[in-house]
C-alpha cells in the first residue's frame, strides 16, 4: 500500500496528530501493512511566517507519500497537495497516528476535495 | 512641488487637511489620494471621474510543456511564489512580488508574465482641480505596487497634493519618497503623540523637511506641543474641536465650505510651506 | 480558546480605546496589539516587558564595492531601481527579493536576514499581552502580525485562558490580512462619517473574503445619527450583527491621557454604559460563533 504523511507532535506512532498540517513538529511517513515509519522534522516551517504550507506539503512529496493524515490544510497547501497527486484526509486530531491511520485503512476517512479553513496570513 | 501629508495614527485629519488644501488653493493642483487601502478624498472632493484604469503587477504564468521541472525557478523566489511539485510547478500569484527572477532563471524559458489585478486607478477633476486616487482590490495585499502607479501622475508643472496611509511602514514610505514636504497631521492625545514620533523618524529616515497640523488641538493635553519644540518642528496650523466640523466632516464637507473664512488659513498654510522649502532648496 | 479582532477600516475611530476597554470588562484573557506599524495599546496598558526578540524577516542586499566589477546586470535585473550608479543598495527601496545576488556573476552581493522590528511578552494589570514594534520603515508588517498573534494565543493557552483579545491595525492590506486570518469573529468599529461608512464597507467585504465572521458597533453615533443608522441598515444587509451605539464622549480622550481605559476613569460616563451593553452583546455572539480560533 502506498506511504501515508500523518503530522505528528513527536515521533511516534503513539504521538498525537498534530492537528496544523503546514505548522506541525513533524511528519511520520508510515507503511500502512507494517507499520514500518520513518519521521521528517518539519521545524523550519513551523518557523516561517508565510508559506509554511507550501513547504510542508514540499516536503512531504519529498517523502514519498502519497496520501496526508492531519487536522487541517490551509489553501495553499491544499493546492500544492492537489497539485503533486497526494490525497488529503482531514479533521483527525483528537488522537493518535496509530487511531489515524486505523481508521484510514477501514476506510473511514473523507478524502477531502477542498480546504477546511484559511489560511493564515498574507 | 509634491506635498504628502500624512501622519502615523489614523483619523487624525489627513484627508480633511489635503483636501481642504487642494481645493482652497484652486488651478494648477492636483490632489493624489494613495491611501489606496482605504481612500476617502474623493468623498468630499466629488470629482468627476474620466478615466478608470485597471492595474495589475506581473506574475509567473508557466508553460508546462516547455517547463522540465528543474526547480530553479522556486529555488530563486524568495517569498514563495512559485514552486515546483511532483510532475508540476504551481505558482502562488497572490505570493508574488514580481520580481521577475523565476522568469530569468528559468534555463527552457518556459515562464512568461501574465497579470494580477491590483485595484483600479481614478482620475478626473472638480474645477479645475485634477484628482486621481487608487483602490486597491479587497482581497489584495500588497498596496505599495499601486501606490507607486497612483504617483506615476504627478506632473512636475503643477503643485502636487498626496494624502498618504495611516502607519510607517512600507505604504508610507512610498506615500512619502521623494517628496519636496511632508505635512504631518496629528492630535495631541498620548496615541497621537506616539504615532506622531514614528512618522517623524520615517521622514528623517527619507531626510525631507516636514512641519505639524495639531487637528483638535484643545483636545488632550500639550505634550506634542513640548515634543515639537523639542524636535524643533514648525507648527502651522491648529484646528480646534468644532462640533460643526466634525458634523460636516460627517456629511462629507470640507471646513472651507462650511466656514469660508477657513480659506484663508489653508492657503496661509500652504505659503508657510512653499517658504520653507524655498528655504531648504536655495 | 476564541480571538475577538478589533478592527476598523478607516483609522482613528476608536478601536485601541475600545479594546482597552473590554479589556477592563472580561476577567480571564490575553491580550494582543496586531498593529505593530503604530502600536497604541501599551500606552494604556502599561506593559511589564518580560522577554523581548528580534523580529527577523527577509533579506536586504548589499554590495560589496571591493569585489563588484560594475558590471551592471545588477541595476538592469533590480524592479525597484534600488541600486544607484554607485552600486550602493538604497535599503529603502530594496525589495528583498534576491535576484541581484543570485545573478552576481562575482558574487559581490550579499543577502543577510534583517532584523526589522522586535515583540515582547509581556505581564499587564489586565493579564499577559503580546505586542510588537515594527522597525520604521519597515516591510513585512504581515509576517509580524501573524506571528505576535500566534505568540497571544500561546499566552492565551498557557494560563488556559478563554479569550484573546486582539488590536487590529487600519486598512484593508497586508497586515489586515493577517490580523483577520483564523479569528473567531472580527468587530468592526465604525463612525458615522461618509468615510467612516466608505471604510467600513470594504473592511465589512474583506471580512467576508476571508470568511472571518463580523460584527459592527458605531463609535461617536450622534456626531451624524442618520449616517449611524444607514450604517446599521449596510451591516444587516451583509449579515453583520450590529453590536450597538457609542455616543461622542469625551471621556474616551480624556482617559486616555492617563493611561486608563474608561471604566477606570470614569465607569458611570456615557461612553462606559454604551460600551457595556456592546461587550455583553459581544460575549454573546463570540459564544454562537461557529469558527473557532485554534491554532
Amino acid at each position: 500500500m502506498e506511504k501515508i504523511a500523518v503530522s505528528c507532535e513527536e515521533p511516534s506512532l503513539d504521538s498525537p496528530v498534530d492537528p496544523r498540517f503546514g505548522r506541525a513538529a513533524g511528519f511520520l511517513i508510515v507503511d500502512p501493512d507494517t507499520l514500518e515509519f520513518s519521521y521528517v522534522d518539519n521545524g523550519s516551517s513551523q518557523a516561517m511566517s508565510q508559506g509554511a504550507g507550501i513547504q510542508a506539503a514540499e516536503t512531504v512529496c519529498r517523502s514519498g507519500a502519497k496520501v496526508v493524515l492531519t487536522g487541517y490544510v490551509g489553501p495553499k497547501a491544499f493546492q500544492a497537495l492537489f497539485a503533486a497527486g497526494i490525497k488529503i484526509g482531514q479533521n483527525l486530531e483528537k488522537m493518535t497516528v496509530r487511531q489515524a491511520i486505523d481508521k484510514f485503512k477501514a476506510g473511514e476517512v473523507d478524502m477531502a476535495t477542498a480546504p477546511n479553513r484559511m489560511g493564515h496570513g498574507a | 512641488m509634491i506635498i504628502s501629508i500624512a501622519s502615523g495614527k489614523g483619523g487624525t485629519g489627513k484627508t480633511t487637511v489635503a483636501t481642504n488644501m487642494a481645493v482652497s488653493l484652486g488651478g494648477d493642483v492636483q490632489l493624489l489620494d494613495c491611501d489606496v487601502e482605504e481612500p476617502n478624498a474623493h468623498l468630499f472632493i466629488h470629482p468627476v471621474i474620466n478615466e478608470v484604469k485597471t492595474i495589475t503587477t506581473p506574475v509567473p504564468d508557466v508553460d508546462m510543456e516547455k517547463c522540465n521541472l528543474c526547480g530553479k525557478c522556486g529555488e530563486i523566489c524568495q517569498f514563495k511564489a512559485i514552486v515546483v511539485i511532483g510532475e508540476t510547478v504551481l505558482p502562488f500569484p497572490e505570493m508574488c512580488h514580481s520580481c521577475g527572477g523565476c522568469m530569468e532563471v528559468c534555463p527552457e524559458k518556459a515562464i512568461t508574465e501574465t497579470g494580477r489585478e491590483l485595484g483600479v486607478i481614478e482620475r478626473g477633476s472638480r474645477n479645475g482641480l485634477e484628482f486621481v486616487h487608487g483602490k486597491l482590490r479587497v482581497g489584495e495585499a500588497m498596496s505599495p505596487p499601486l501606490i507607486r502607479k497612483v504617483r506615476e501622475y504627478a506632473r512636475p508643472d503643477v503643485l502636487t497634493i498626496i494624502d498618504a496611509p495611516p502607519g510607517t511602514s512600507c505604504p508610507v514610505i512610498a506615500s512619502m519618497k521623494g517628496a519636496d514636504f511632508v505635512l504631518l497631521v496629528t492630535e495631541p492625545t498620548p496615541f497621537g503623540l506616539n504615532d506622531l514620533k514614528l512618522a517623524v523618524g520615517a521622514v528623517n529616515i527619507l531626510g525631507i523637511p516636514c512641519g505639524l497640523v495639531i487637528n483638535r488641538s484643545d483636545m488632550g493635553d500639550d505634550q506634542v506641543k513640548i515634543y515639537a519644540e523639542k524636535e524643533n518642528l514648525p507648527i502651522l496650523m491648529e484646528i480646534p474641536f468644532d462640533r460643526k466640523i466634525a458634523e460636516a466632516y460627517s456629511r462629507g464637507e470640507m471646513i472651507v465650505e462650511v466656514m469660508p473664512e477657513w480659506k484663508e488659513k489653508f492657503l496661509k498654510l500652504y505659503q508657510q510651506i512653499e517658504e520653507m522649502s524655498f528655504h531648504k532648496n536655495h | 480558546m476564541k480571538e475577538l479582532v478589533v478592527i476598523s477600516g478607516k483609522g482613528g475611530t476608536g478601536k485601541t480605546s475600545l479594546l482597552a476597554a473590554f479589556a477592563s470588562l472580561v476577567k480571564r484573557k490575553a491580550l494582543c496589539d496586531a498593529d505593530v506599524d503604530a502600536a497604541d495599546l501599551h500606552l494604556i496598558m502599561d506593559p511589564r516587558i518580560k522577554e523581548r526578540h528580534d523580529f527577523e524577516s527577509g533579506h536586504a542586499a548589499t554590495i560589496n564595492l571591493d569585489t563588484c566589477t560594475q558590471c551592471g546586470l545588477c541595476r538592469e535585473l533590480c524592479r525597484w531601481d534600488a541600486i544607484g550608479e554607485d552600486f550602493i543598495v538604497d535599503p529603502i527601496g530594496c525589495e528583498g527579493c534576491g535576484v541581484c545576488y543570485y545573478f552576481c556573476p562575482e558574487k559581490a552581493i550579499e543577502f543577510p536576514l534583517k532584523t526589522c522590528g522586535e515583540w515582547y511578552l509581556s505581564e499587564t494589570r489586565f493579564g499577559p499581552m503580546a505586542h510588537a514594534r515594527l522597525g520604521i520603515a519597515e516591510e513585512n508588517s504581515g509576517k509580524l502580525v501573524s506571528l505576535i498573534r500566534k505568540e497571544g494565543k500561546k499566552l492565551a493557552e498557557k494560563e488556559s485562558l478563554d479569550l484573546l483579545l486582539t488590536d487590529g491595525p487600519p486598512g484593508i492590506g497586508c497586515p489586515v490580512i493577517a490580523s483577520l486570518g483564523g479569528a473567531t469573529a472580527t468587530l468592526v468599529v465604525a463612525e458615522p462619517t461618509v468615510s467612516g461608512r466608505h471604510d467600513m464597507e470594504r473592511v465589512v467585504e474583506l471580512a467576508a473574503f476571508f470568511k472571518v465572521p463580523a460584527m459592527v458597533c458605531i463609535n461617536k453615533f450622534d456626531l451624524n445619527p442618520d449616517m449611524g443608522q444607514a450604517i446599521e441598515v449596510f451591516a444587516r444587509e451583509r449579515n453583520v450583527t450590529v453590536m450597538g451605539r457609542i455616543p461622542f464622549d469625551p471621556v474616551f480622550t480624556k482617559a486616555m491621557v492617563q493611561g486608563k481605559t474608561i471604566f477606570e476613569f470614569d465607569d458611570r460616563s456615557e461612553g462606559s454604559k454604551a460600551v457595556k451593553v456592546i461587550w455583553e452583546n459581544l460575549v454573546k455572539g463570540l459564544e454562537t460563533s461557529t469558527c473557532w480560533g485554534q491554532s
